[in-house]
C-alpha cells in the first residue's frame, strides 16, 4: 500500500488522465523497485551472494530471507543481485535493436519499391522464426557470455521495430501535413526527419515496452539453458536451473524466488505497455 | 472457386522464397556471423588437428559460397548430413525420432491454450466493462508474463512432489510405450486400444500442455474479447437482437465471425508455441526437437544443430501455409 501510493504521488502528475493510467502507475512501480535493488543491490544484499553464509538448503528464515541454496548461498542476496544481467542485457538490446531497426523501417517504408520489398520479406521471415531458437542458435555459435546474448537478443528484435516503423511510415507519408511539407520543397531527409519521425516516438515507446517484457522471457530463457552467465554469477534464469535437480527433494525456495522476478519484471513493463497503448490510442487496444 | 485454387497454388509459391531467405538466414548465422562455430562449441582445449577435423567432417573447410550451395542442394535432396557422434546416423533419422513428441506436446498445448482463450476472452466480452472483464485482462496480460520453466516447476512442486499424482518428467512410464503407428503416444495407444499406455501418455503430457497452454492463452484472451465485441456492436447483431433472438443463439453467430481474425493469430502463435516447447521440453525432460538441439549443442554435433534449425525453419513456413490456406477457405474475402 506504501509503495502504492508512493508511486502514485510520484507517477501520477506525468501521466495523462485517462484509461490505462493505472495500469502504467502499476508497471513503473515494479520496474523502478527492481532499478533501485539493482543500482543499489551492494547494500540491500544482507549477504555476498557469491559466498557461503548458512547452512546449505536451509529453508527461509530470519536470517537467511529466502533461505540458502546447495551451497549455502543466501537466495534473498542472489535474487537481489541477480536482477543486473538481466536488466542490463534487456536495456542494451532493445536499444541496439531500435537503433537498427527504426531506420531501416523508416527509410524502407518512406522510398518503398523493390528494395522495401525484399527488405520486408527478409525481416518477416525472421519475424516467424521463434524467437528463442533464433536466438539459441546465435548464442550457440558465438558462444555464452553476457555479451552475446546481447548480441543475440537484439538481432531478434529488429523486426518486430522494422515493422511496428514501416507500418506507421507508410500511413504517414500521404497525410496532408507530409504532402504539404514536399509542396513546400521540403527533401526526402528533411520530411522523414522533421514530419515522420516525431509521429513515430509514441509507438516506438510503447513497443519498446513491450519487446522489452518479451525480451526479458527470452533472457531468462537463453539463461536457463546456459547461455548467458556460469557459476558463480547470480542471475535469475541461471539460478532457477541450479535449483532444478532440488525439486524432486521439496527445496521449493531455490527456484520459487527467482522465478517469480522474472516474472514481475516481465510484468512490469507489460503493464507500462500495455497501459501506454491505451493512453495514446484510446478505443484501440491491440 | 478458380480464385480460390488460384490463391492455394499463389501461396504455395511464396513459400520458395520465404524457405530460401529462412536458410539463408540460417546459414548466415551458422557460418559467416564472427567466430568458428566448431571452436565454440568445442571449446578452447581441444588440439588444432582435432578441430580441423571436425571441421572437414562438417563440411566446412570449403569456399564459402560453395558450402553454401552444397547446403542448399542437400536440404533439397532431404540431406541433413550424419549425426557426428555416436552411431553417426543420419540427422534425419534422429530428427524424426524425437519430433513426435514436440508435435504431440505443441498440438496439445496449442488446444488447451486456444479453448481458455476463447473461454476467458468471450466472457470477458459478454460481460464487458465488469469485474469480471477487468480479472480477464489482469489473467491475460499474467498469462503472458509467465516464466515457462519456473511455472512448470511451480507446476511440477504442486502435482508431482506434494500431491504425488502427477509425473514430473519423461514421456511415458518406461516399458508401456503403445506400438509404433504415428509415434505420437496418445493416437498410438487409441488406435491399438491400450489403456495402460493412454492413461500414462496422457498423465505424462498434462502439466507440460498446460503450461505451454496457460503461458499462450492470453493472448487469445485479448483477440476473441475484442473481435467479439465488435461484431456483437455489429447491425446484424442488433437486428437479431430486434427480432427476439436468444441470447444464446446470438453468442454462436457472433462466436463464428469474431473467430476468423484468431486463425491468423495461430499462424504467429505456433512459432511462439516452438519456441516455448523447447523451454517447457528442458523444464519436463520431455524428449523433443528442443531438448535435442539443447544436447546436441552439447555435444558440439554441428551437422545435428544445423539439421535441428533448419528443420524449424521448414515446418514454420509449412505452418504459416497452413494457416493461410485455412483462412481462405473459411473467409471468401481472401482471395487473389
Amino acid at each position: 500500500m506504501i509503495v502504492k501510493n508512493l508511486a502514485t504521488r510520484i507517477f501520477k502528475p506525468i501521466i495523462p488522465e485517462a484509461e490505462g493510467r493505472n495500469m502504467v502507475i502499476a508497471g513503473l512501480a515494479i520496474v523502478s523497485i527492481i532499478l533501485f535493488m539493482a543500482i543499489f543491490a551492494d547494500i540491500i544484499a544482507p549477504y555476498n551472494p557469491t559466498k557461503f553464509s548458512g547452512k546449505p538448503l536451509s529453508p527461509p528464515s530470519p536470517s537467511n530471507l529466502m533461505g540458502t541454496d546447495n551451497l549455502g548461498r543466501d537466495v534473498f542476496s542472489r535474487v537481489i543481485h541477480g536482477s543486473r544481467v538481466v536488466l542490463m542485457v534487456v536495456f542494451s538490446a532493445s536499444a541496439v535493436s531500435m537503433a537498427i531497426g527504426v531506420p531501416i523501417g523508416l527509410i524502407s517504408g518512406y522510398f518503398g519499391g523493390k528494395l522495401d520489398r525484399a527488405i520486408s520479406m527478409i525481416m518477416d521471415s525472421m519475424y516467424a522464426f521463434p524467437s528463442l531458437i533464433l536466438a539459441i542458435a546465435i548464442a550457440a555459435v558465438l558462444g555464452p557470455s553476457v555479451f552475446n546474448a546481447v548480441i543475440a537478443i537484439s538481432v531478434v528484435y529488429v523486426p518486430t521495430y522494422f515493422r511496428m516503423t514501416r507500418g506507421q511510415t507508410l500511413s504517414l507519408k500521404s497525410r496532408l501535413f507530409v504532402e504539404a511539407a514536399r509542396a513546400s520543397g521540403a527533401g526526402n531527409l528533411r520530411i522523414m526527419r522533421k514530419y515522420i519521425f516525431p509521429n513515430l516516438v509514441t509507438t516506438v515507446i510503447v513497443v519498446f515496452s513491450l519487446s522489452i517484457a518479451d525480451a526479458i522471457l527470452t533472457e531468462a530463457g537463453l539463461s536457463f539453458l546456459g547461455f548467458i552467465v556460469s557459476a558463480p554469477t547470480p542471475d535469475w534464469g541461471f539460478d532457477l536451473s541450479s535449483g532444478r535437480p532440488y525439486l524432486p527433494s521439496g527445496y521449493w525456495w531455490m527456484i520459487t524466488f527467482p522465478g517469480a522476478m522474472v516474472m514481475i519484471l516481465a510484468l512490469g513493463f507489460a503493464l507500462i505497455g500495455e497501459g501506454l497503448s491505451e493512453l495514446y490510442a484510446p478505443g484501440r487496444e491491440r | 472457386m478458380t480464385s480460390l485454387k488460384a490463391y492455394i497454388v499463389t501461396r504455395a509459391l511464396l513459400v520458395i522464397p520465404t524457405v530460401l531467405i529462412l536458410l539463408t538466414l540460417v546459414f548466415f548465422i551458422l557460418r559467416i556471423l564472427p567466430g568458428d562455430p566448431i571452436a565454440s562449441m568445442v571449446g578452447q582445449k581441444v588440439p588444432p588437428e582435432v578441430l580441423e577435423k571436425l571441421r572437414e567432417e562438417a563440411g566446412l573447410n570449403k569456399p564459402l559460397i560453395v558450402q553454401y550451395f552444397d547446403y542448399l542442394y542437400n536440404i533439397l535432396h532431404g540431406n541433413f548430413g550424419r549425426s557426428m557422434i555416436w552411431g553417426k546416423r543420419p540427422v534425419t533419422a534422429e530428427i524424426m525420432d524425437r519430433f513426435p513428441a514436440t508435435l504431440e506436446l505443441t498440438i496439445f498445448g496449442f488446444v488447451i491454450s486456444v479453448i481458455l482463450g476463447i473461454i476467458t476472452g468471450s466472457v470477458a466480452a459478454f460481460r464487458r466493462g465488469s469485474k469480471i472483464d477487468a480479472s480477464m485482462r489482469i489473467y491475460s496480460i499474467l498469462a503472458y508474463s509467465l516464466f515457462i520453466p519456473w511455472f512448470g516447476m511451480v507446476l511440477q512442486m504442486i502435482f508431482g512432489v506434494y500431491l504425488k499424482i502427477l509425473p514430473i518428467g519423461g514421456r511415458i512410464s518406461p516399458g508401456t510405450e503403445p506400438e509404433r503407428i504415428t509415434s505420437l503416444y496418445v493416437v498410438d495407444s487409441l488406435l491399438t486400444l491400450n489403456t495402460s499406455a493412454l492413461s500414462s501418455a496422457l498423465m505424462h503430457l498434462f502439466l507440460p500442455a498446460l503450461t505451454l497452454g496457460i503461458v499462450l492463452s492470453g493472448a487469445y484472451t485479448r483477440l476473441v474479447r475484442n473481435n467479439l465485441i465488435d461484431v456483437l456492436s455489429q447491425d446484424y447483431i442488433t437486428a437479431y437482437r430486434s427480432r427476439g433472438v436468444k441470447d444464446r443463439k446470438i453468442a454462436i453467430h457472433a462466436m463464428k465471425n469474431a473467430f476468423i481474425p484468431v486463425i491468423t493469430l495461430m499462424g504467429l502463435q505456433f512459432a511462439i508455441l516452438l519456441a516455448g516447447a523447447v523451454l517447457t521440453e528442458t523444464t519436463f525432460s520431455w524428449p523433443g526437437m528442443g531438448t535435442f538441439l539443447l544436447e546436441r549443442i552439447q555435444y558440439r554435433d554441428y551437422n545435428s544443430v544445423q539439421g535441428a534449425i533448419v528443420f524449424y525453419a521448414l515446418f514454420v513456413a509449412l505452418i504459416s501455409l497452413i494457416v493461410d490456406v485455412i483462412y481462405a477457405l473459411i473467409d471468401p474475402r481472401i482471395r487473389y
